[in-house]
């Protein structure tokens, strides 16, 4: 019913508001998670927003193809490593906002200000709590020694979350190191790899495995359903000395295209979506962490504990990319 | 078709001595389909030295492996169940046949990577067999579901419909008097379906396999649930992960070029032998009446395999939707319903019509020119669907900048269109109205086109008249699975699709991205409902019409 009156309160204020403005956004993002703030924004700014979405694959081969032009005046996407392929192929253009800059940190954007992190998603361990001691756990590299033989399980290496968190290893020790250690993963992996987090958590819980790597939501969203199962999460890499230290992070984000019609209302959006208003139901809508340091986590995921997150630029995450898919190819990780 | 528009000159030798007729008609279409799968390996004059050699020496040994025993398994499979159950719910009286013979159907309706989930679901460590298996037995590890046997299987259960429908149209199409005759012949009945009515039903056999190999090789969906590694996922991961376009489309050529030497290979071995029936098909269809054990075998098989491939993933799917249906299910689901049955139904029309007319200049004109043009217009359904949707997307873009550059038009024409969709659909779907409709023809006997044309009967004149009755069943099979196909159809509508114009299979898209499956049933359950209810009147009027 409530959803019903929303869509009437839209409908009603895009026939008496005299929108003359749009933007067109073209998203890797769900329907269900870009489409609430898209409807809050068009409510409170009367600004209508056009948006269809797809894969960030085929997305970015409209735009290229598409060219000059093109009707889409904002990308968003997940994972740095696909704002990053966007911002070297040339599809979008830099941004001069103050408001960007102080709300988004600097690891959380690109260096050009082509794209900015707009949520955070944390990259963690979940462990059976029947069968780890908190204490036997460290780090991501940790996984890789013999004492977790037969004890891990993986999602596969297809997904971007992965490639970005080996991208990142890569940054920090170099390609013969992240090579032996993603070996020692694939050695003591319980299970081929899974097709996606749940599963591999769901793995977890059977007891078929004691550890997994996942993004926290996906760890919120099965807590939800399923309260009752023997999983926690851990923070790695929180005792690490060295500067690179910390729990891997990446951003879900959006840039403005570089042939955008309407840039002046695309940097708009994109400034309201950073800002605290916007954040708060950004993140929430699915149990990320706000990108905008001024802004609460929600209860539910503050609830989870705090962590210190690695603070390199998440943009080496997409330039490491492809060494890292070829790295894993090599390494035997499915 | 047209052979009494007068020809028109066409520059160029190669075609000299040729019809020009037909070619007026045919080019077209094939350019629908030929123009997207150049675009795709136009990537090949720019090669990525490095990626491919990563490519060759650890990926692709695994790939080719996978993907051939994938194709072999899932071949096997599905002509096995596919005729087996054909035969029995054409040929034979049993138990539930009536049921089973528009029921065996269902499972099509469900998009493979729905029953793969379910499966997986089920069957996997964490799923209530393996728990059960667990705790009462201990037993730790049952034989896992994610191999090669399990994504085989799954494979084989949500494709055989596609040879289940065309072969049961072949054997529909043969009448009861073949046997009869064959039997009178002093075959046993069993040797009279190996040695007559089988071989007869080939073509239709053929073609409904040589879909579901297509189908097979351009999966994307369940091969990812299983983490089964094969070319569509080697294309993937080249294009999306790698970032090399060159380097999936050097594996997408190779794959091209496999299908196409297994389509002319099998048209091939077919066109040697003329498998027309000499009569009109017998419009007294008396079964063969099994009794006892025979009964009781023939309805436990369809029982099975209708259970494993349909009750099952649906009475999950249901599940799951009955948990979240009163929080998500809303008045857009009515738009979703309603855009998903108008792309299909348009979609199904279009492409229909496209096949009928590829078919009937071909009957017109089997020149091997003419056969190889057709052969290549199918093969945009082998071509994984994300790589086919760029390759038509690129090249409407193109224009739209033409037009735009050329008039100072102030947005897209061509662009964000339904027309773009259905070109689309016509690019990906023409090898699954053609199979069926090919086979069709190809059941008529030419003596019947000779009469026709004694009484002076050519033309559009013959095809409305003589041929098109005598093609219903093949005609509305073509149709009826271009219908459900598109009604699954995902990346292509994903791609092309106007602002705001959303399906149901776009919505379980949305869903099943972030892995929120239970959420996905609802609009899965509504796709297998939306599709499958024309489906089911066109089976029931099949069967009429043999009565």
């Amino acid at each position: 019913m409530r959803k019903f009156l929303l869509a009437a309160l839209a409908m009603l204020a895009a026939a008496t508001g005299v929108s003359a403005t749009e933007v067109v956004v073209y998203s890797a993002r769900n329907e269900q998670l870009i489409k609430p703030l898209f409807d809050a924004y068009t409510r409170e700014t009367g600004v209508k927003v056009k948006f269809i979405t797809d894969k960030e694959g085929p997305l970015m081969a409209r735009l290229k193809a598409e060219g000059r032009n093109t009707p889409a005046d904002v990308f968003l996407t997940v994972d740095a490593g696909n704002l990053w392929q966007a911002s070297e192929e040339g599809l979008l253009r830099p941004v001069n906002s103050k408001v960007l800059g102080a709300n988004i940190p600097a690891h959380l954007r690109d260096p050009d200000n082509e794209w900015f992190g707009l949520s955070v998603r944390a990259r963690t361990l979940v462990y059976n709590t029947n069968r780890v001691k908190p204490g036997e756990l460290t780090s991501y590299e940790d996984l890789a020694k013999p004492q977790w033989k037969g004890r891990l399980c993986l999602r596969t290496s297809k997904k971007v979350y992965n490639q970005s968190l080996v991208a990142m290893m890569i940054w920090e020790y170099g390609e013969e190191k992240s090579e032996n250690m993603v070996k020692g993963w694939v050695k003591n992996l319980a299970a081929d790899p899974f097709p996606d987090d749940t599963k591999a958590m769901e793995a977890v819980a059977a007891g078929l495995c004691d550890v997994t790597v996942v993004n926290t939501y996906y760890f919120g969203r099965l807590m939800e359903k399923k309260p009752a199962l023997p999983l926690a999460i851990f923070w790695p890499n929180q005792q690490l000395k060295a500067a690179n230290a910390g729990v891997h992070v990446n951003v879900s984000g959006a840039g403005v295209t570089k042939y955008a019609k309407h840039p002046a209302d695309a940097v708009r959006l994109l400034e309201w979506l950073s800002s605290d208003k916007a954040q708060n139901l950004y993140a929430d809508v699915n149990m990320e962490y706000p990108a905008n340091a001024k802004v609460k986590p929600d209860p539910k995921v503050a609830a989870w504990g705090s962590f210190k997150p690695n603070l390199i630029n998440v943009a080496e995450a997409g330039k490491l990319q492809a060494k890292a898919v070829m790295l894993m190819d090599r390494a035997g990780y499915k | 078709m047209s052979e009494g528009i007068p020809v028109a000159p066409v520059a160029g030798a190669s075609l000299a001595g040729l019809r020009t007729g037909p070619w007026l008609v045919v080019l077209p279409i094939a350019l629908i389909t030929a123009i997207p799968v150049l675009v795709v390996l136009s990537a090949l004059a720019d090669p990525d030295q490095e990626i491919w050699n990563h490519l060759w020496q650890f990926v692709l040994p695994e790939l080719l492996g996978n993907t051939f025993w994938l194709v072999l398994g899932v071949g096997l499979g599905v002509t096995l169940l596919g005729v087996s159950l054909a035969w029995l719910t054409a040929a034979c009286h049993y138990p539930g046949r009536r049921f089973f013979s528009w029921a065996l159907l269902l499972p099509m309706a469900l998009p493979a990577y729905v029953t793969a989930f379910v499966w997986l679901g089920l069957f996997d460590f964490s799923g209530p067999l393996a728990t059960w298996l667990r705790d009462e037995f201990g037993i730790m590890r049952p034989p896992p579901i994610r191999s090669r046997g399990g994504v085989i299987l799954v494979m084989t259960l949500a494709l055989y419909p596609y040879v289940y429908l065309t072969a049961r149209a072949a054997f529909q199409g043969q009448g009861r008097r073949l046997m009869e005759a064959a039997q009178s012949l002093g075959l046993s009945r069993f040797q009279a379906f190996w040695r007559v009515a089988l071989p007869m039903a080939r073509p239709g056999i053929m073609a409904g396999l040589l879909l579901a190999i297509m189908e097979t090789l351009a999966d994307f969906g369940t091969v990812s649930v299983f983490n089964y590694n094969t070319f569509t996922t080697a294309i993937y991961k080249a294009w999306f992960s790698l970032f090399s376009l060159p380097a999936a489309s050097q594996l997408a050529s190779i794959l091209i070029f496999f299908v196409f030497v297994v389509a002319l290979l099998e048209y091939q071995l077919r066109a040697n032998r003329s498998y027309a029936a000499s009569t009109r098909a017998s419009a007294t269809p008396s079964r063969i009446r099994l009794k006892g054990w025979h009964a009781a075998l023939a309805t436990a098989w369809s029982s099975l395999v209708f259970g494993l491939a349909f009750a099952l993933p649906v009475w999950q799917i249901v599940d799951w939707a009955s948990g979240i249906w009163a929080r998500d299910l809303d008045e857009r689901y009515l738009e979703f319903a309603w855009h998903s049955l108008l792309l299909a139904g348009l979609g199904a029309l279009l492409v229909g019509a496209l096949a009928l007319t590829l078919g009937y200049a071909q009957r017109l004109h089997p020149t091997s020119a003419m056969r190889i043009t057709a052969r290549l217009s199918t093969l945009g359904y082998a071509l994984p669907g994300a790589v086919l949707a760029v390759g038509i997307f690129i090249p409407v873009a193109w224009l739209d900048n033409q037009f735009i550059d050329t008039f100072g038009l102030d947005g897209q024409v061509l662009g964000g269109t339904l027309a773009v969709v259905l070109l689309a659909y016509c690019a990906r779907f023409l090898a699954v109205s053609f199979g069926p409709v090919e086979s069709g023809l190809g059941r008529i006997s030419r003596s019947v086109d000779e009469a026709a044309q004694s009484l002076g009967v050519v033309g559009a004149k013959r095809l409305w008249r003589i041929h098109l009755p005598m093609l219903r069943v093949s005609v509305l099979t073509a149709a009826a699975l271009t219908f459900v196909d598109i009604m699954k159809e995902l990346p292509i509508t994903l791609m092309t699709r106007p602002f705001g114009w959303d399906t149901l299979a776009v919505r379980v898209f949305e869903m099943t991205s972030e892995g929120e499956w239970e959420r996905a049933a609802l609009p899965a359950a509504a796709i297998a409902l939306v599709g499958l209810l024309p489906v089911m009147f066109l089976i029931r009027n099949t069967e009429h019409a043999n009565h």
